[in-house]
């Protein structure tokens, strides 16, 4: 990883308030090719905010976002989407009454990006349904293709969130709290899945499992109130005085 | 073959089966009785796709129903009256074809419906509602002060409008081109569901964030379900009319919209044969209920009660379960 290159994402100066309460407060961060970069703090930092304002839900009130070196701050959602951004949910909201391969198929069909078909079958459809069967094979839901999402557990769920982001073959992922209830051998086999998945492209990680953290991250931020206090591998974070006190704890 | 599959070929059958026995011991009434089913039940159709895979509550359908009445009146009455329509900029008849008269309502109730879902899904939940509500009060008071089209009382059409090789004055044959025509709308209907489009549209009704996460615009999935869903909705309102022989502003009104909501509902809602078993029920409880008390409807409200609060699924859902996952 060079410190040259543009970076894949990048936000600059962004401010978002909800009335009095400042989740964003000039957020400039950057995902680069390869890296993941883990996005810590702790709970109401404004992390979901920002991955919101990254991915296009929500508008910052001022600064911007730049995908691939375009700036994407007054793109829908949908257009970031067909430009490169994979993301997945902390709640996850997957089609619940579908099945896993339905699901599945949805994602490659907004990757194709021709979804005004209205006679052939989406699931017949060979090419749909190969992209579809990988992604699902890659994070091991093959054997669930068929299997109503409401009656996936909690892991499971999160694979799937996974897998449909995977059908899109982004240029960068953006994942709120992947491993969120995970368990502690879920949250090992995603991690080794994460670990492999950066090469095809870099992932905006936001974390709690500081496990996970520490084992993926080549770089990490910490947000505490709305601001980033530190950003820096993983070593300088660890010796972070300010972090060490305001989010690991002073024992950490 | 699925449960579900096997209650809707038995509804077909029965609904085909029904007017043939009547037109046999000749009772021609049952067979208007069937063919109001037929139609009815093409609205519905109709009005599914919206309701069911798109999950659109909309209470404004009677303006495609209306659209497809008027469409009727107004081509019948000018090919009746031997007038034109309009001689400026270019002349237009009337005519007494059916095919050109679906292809109008079909046409003209797309185009409304485009409109109306422009404007109206750009709202949600009950905005969405009162929006469609408003646009179809608004085409009931227009129909209503349209005089030259018969204002309050309507139009009357004295001969049924014709179709190439039928005579559809005889009831058994008209009741066939509308059976004809729900089939299709039927085998449309469930190939839409499957579709990529009907994948997206339903995954959109149940969550818009994911549609939108990979790269596809709600907005854009639930328009296009709109105009199709007005458009079948439309079609079946000039054969309505076309039974009738008659168009009035009632048609318009949201009174039908309801009716054909309700009637979805205690069929069962997004699945295929809802509507068909709705209308069917919704026609047998007219005219039991209706002849034992002018009031009939506090019944079926009643019934629509029992339907919401234990039988979500309707009959379709009570008889068939929950519906099966396609692979
Ligand atoms: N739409 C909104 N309107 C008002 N306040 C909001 C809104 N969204 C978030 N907030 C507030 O902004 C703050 C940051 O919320 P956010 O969800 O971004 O935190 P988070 O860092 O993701 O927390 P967690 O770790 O619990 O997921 C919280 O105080 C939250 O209540
Ligand atoms: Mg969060």
């Amino acid at each position: 990883m060079t410190d040259l290159q543009t970076p894949i994402l990048e936000t600059r100066n962004i401010c978002k308030s909800f009335d009095a309460l400042k989740a964003s407060q000039d957020i400039s961060l950057d995902l680069r090719a390869g890296e993941i970069h883990a996005l810590i703090g702790p709970n109401g930092a404004g992390k979901s905010t920002l991955i919101a304002q990254i991915a296009g839900g929500l508008k910052p009130d001022s600064g911007s976002v730049h995908l691939n070196g375009r700036d994407v701050t007054t793109l829908p959602t949908a257009k970031r989407a067909r430009l490169g951004l994979g993301r997945t949910f902390q709640v996850s909201a997957l089609a619940m009454e579908d099945t896993v391969l339905q699901n599945a198929v949805l994602g490659a069909l907004g990757a194709q990006g021709r979804p005004f078909h209205l006679f052939q079958s989406a699931l017949g459809n060979a090419s749909l349904r190969q992209v579809a069967e990988q992604a699902l094979e890659r994070v091991g839901l093959q054997d669930h293709a068929r299997t109503r999402t409401a009656e996936l557990s909690h892991g499971q769920r999160r694979q799937l969130e996974v897998a449909v982001a995977l059908t899109l073959q982004p240029k960068a992922f953006v994942m709120d709290e992947p491993m969120a209830g995970l368990g502690a051998s879920g949250s090992k086999a995603l991690t080794g899945f994460l670990d492999s998945l950066r090469e095809q492209a870099p992932i905006l990680m936001v974390e709690h499992d500081m496990d996970a953290v520490f084992a993926l991250a080549d770089r990490i931020s910490v947000l505490v109130y709305g601001q980033i206090i530190a950003t820096g591998s993983v070593a300088e974070i660890r010796a972070h005085p300010e972090v060490r006190r305001a989010y690991l704890g002073e024992d950490a | 073959m699925t449960r579900e599959t096997l209650i809707n070929s038995a509804l077909a059958l029965a609904l085909l089966l029904v007017p043939l026995l009547a037109y046999a011991m000749d009772e021609p009434f049952i067979i208007t009785l069937a063919t109001k089913v037929a139609i009815l039940a093409l609205a519905g159709v109709g009005l599914n796709i919206a309701l069911g895979l798109g999950g659109l509550v909309s209470l404004g359908h009677a303006a495609f129903f209306g659209i497809g009445g008027y469409a009727m009146g107004i081509l019948a009455s000018h090919a009746q009256s031997y007038t034109a329509i309009t001689d400026w900029p270019v002349l237009i008849e009337g005519t007494k074809s059916m095919p050109v008269i679906w292809l109008v309502a079909v046409v003209a109730s797309g185009i409304t419906a485009l409109l109306i879902g422009a404007l109206s899904l750009r709202t949600s939940g009950v905005y969405f509602i009162m929006i469609t509500l408003a646009f179809g009060q608004m085409l009931y008071y227009f129909a209503i002060s349209w005089a030259a089209y018969g204002g309050e009382d309507g139009l009357s059409i004295y001969v049924r409008n014709s179709f190439p090789g039928l005579n559809t004055l005889d009831p058994i044959q008209f009741f066939a081109i509308t059976f004809v025509l729900l089939l299709a709308a039927l085998l449309f209907s469930a190939r839409l569901a499957r579709s990529p489009f009907g994948l997206a549209l339903n995954a959109a009704r149940q969550s818009p964030q994911r549609v939108e996460t990979i790269g596809l615009s709600p907005y854009r999935l639930r328009l296009l379900a709109f105009v199709i869903s007005g458009m079948i909705t439309g079609l079946a309102g000039a054969l309505f009319a076309d039974l009738n022989r008659f168009v009035s502003p009632t048609m318009f009104s949201w009174q039908t919209s309801g009716e054909i909501m309700v009637f979805i509902i205690l069929g069962g809602t997004a699945r295929l044969f809802g509507p068909v078993a709705g209308a069917a029920l919704f026609i047998i409880l007219e005219h039991i209920l209706g002849g034992l008390s002018e009031f009939w409807h506090i019944y079926l409200g009643l019934l629509l009660l029992l339907v919401v609060l234990f039988a979500k699924g309707g009959v379709i859902g009570t008889l068939a379960g929950r519906e099966k996952a396609h692979d």
